[in-house]
């Protein structure tokens, strides 16, 4: 028996089995442990199949920091968790929401087993024409050129988000800082930890920001990691997440956003078409939009696990 | 030379193996938090070490190499301040019953 194959079974078993843990376990803290387990695993898989983008994706933003959104969410709601415990559903309800979601798995199942093979692809599309973006890698090329609207459209969705999350602020907090003041010891392993880990971090994401154009990265990567340098250095006490009011703070997390609308506007007279890049510019345009949404998602998504304000900005 | 280093790779590997196995027998067998831990923590620093230590005479490039190392670094860091963290909130709770 192939080896390969027998790992690749085991890891199928194993994602499956964390699948049905995370759904069945009654404690919601451990579902969400058991979540950042399944994204971990996910990640394993992506790269079983070649596809290390989307591996590192899953690993950052599924597994990371996802999972650190819901084990928040359900510290937060530990104090009605009895309550909505008792708020439970009878039978009837609980086996129509199984039976809709069974159906729905098996709905996608059928379609994904009925596919042509081999599959439809635009693969030899992408690589007869990759040679105009300048860049290596073919996801970065599909994602910022050949279908630039739909990442556009990815990046004013995270704002979005961001913006419901910010509407549920009550009126008394309004303008001011997202999260708790965290208070730890400044001479504590958390404190030490945030003193020495963010350099690396940075460093870390600036690479796989650049490297992103030719080899497996890119901007949501790197901004995850500079999401998650910058929340370690708030949980640790070391700064505090700003006033949501700031200009400055709001000009960041528009500017991925607003270069890439421009860079797009712009290529209506230079290029003949709206998100086309002049030949030859290609390449430093990418790497522009790459660089300014890196720093937008960076924000949205520390700003996203901080959640709603929740106290007054004393400035 | 070649046979020497595969030996190599073969017993350090092999051993980093044992500390994993070791270190999730602990953790599925020991009593308390504490000692789970401690079981856990032999697997990080032990197992990994041991694992990219025998994979080293492998790796393309001496930068492949550094990548491995850095990663075990990275990872003793990790788990260090993560078992750290859970081990002061674990005291604080107070012995179980």
């Amino acid at each position: 028996m192939n080896l390969a194959l027998l790992f690749d079974g085991m890891l199928v078993v194993l994602i499956l089995a964390v699948a049905v843990w995370t759904v069945t376990v009654r404690d919601s803290f451990a579902a969400g442990i058991g979540y950042a387990v399944y994204g971990l695993l996910l990640a394993l898989a992506w790269v079983r199949l070649a596809a290390v983008d989307a591996a590192l994706t899953e690993a950052a933003i599924g597994g990371g920091l996802t999972s650190v959104l819901m084990i928040r969410a359900t510290v937060r709601l530990r104090a009605g968790e009895a309550a909505a415990r008792a708020a439970t559903p009878g039978p009837l309800p609980r086996l129509l929401a199984a039976l809709l979601g069974g159906s729905v798995a098996a709905g996608l199942a059928l379609v994904v087993l009925a596919l042509p093979d081999p599959a439809p692809t635009l693969a030899p599309q992408v690589a007869e024409h990759i040679a105009t973006t300048g860049l290596g890698n073919a996801v970065t090329a599909v994602l910022l050129s050949f279908r630039a609207i739909d990442t556009l459209l990815e990046a004013v969705v995270l704002i979005y988000a961001l913006i419901a999350v910010w509407t549920l602020t009550p009126d008394r907090f309004w303008g001011g800082r997202p999260g708790p003041k965290y208070e730890t010891d400044p001479n504590g392993m958390l404190a030490y930890l945030a003193r020495l880990l963010p350099p690396i971090g940075i460093v870390v994401a600036v690479y796989v920001l650049w490297v992103g154009a030719d080899l497996p990265g890119g901007k949501f990567q790197a901004g995850t990691l500079l999401a998650a340098m910058w929340l370690l250095a708030i949980m640790a006490g070391l700064t505090e997440a700003p006033p949501i009011s700031r200009r400055w703070l709001r000009g960041v997390l528009v500017a991925g956003t607003v270069v890439f609308l421009a860079i797009g506007f712009a290529g209506v007279p230079l290029a003949g078409a709206f998100l086309a890049y002049p030949e030859g510019f290609a390449k430093p345009l990418i790497v522009a939009i790459e660089a300014a949404s890196m720093l937008s998602i960076a924000f949205t998504l520390a700003l996203l696990v901080l959640g709603p304000p929740e106290r007054r900005d004393q400035a | 030379m070649s046979q020497l280093l595969d030996l190599w790779t073969v017993l350090a590997v092999g051993a980093g193996v044992f500390f994993f196995f070791a270190g999730t027998v602990g953790l599925l067998r020991f009593p308390d938090t504490l000692t789970r831990l401690h079981a856990l923590t032999k697997a990080d620093n032990l197992g990994l070490g041991l694992v990219v230590l025998g994979l080293l005479p492998r790796v393309g490039s001496p930068l492949a190499g550094l990548k491995l190392i850095c990663v075990w670094l990275l990872v003793l860091l990790a788990s260090a301040t993560a078992s750290q963290l859970i081990a002061r909130v674990a005291r604080r709770a107070g012995p179980p019953a």
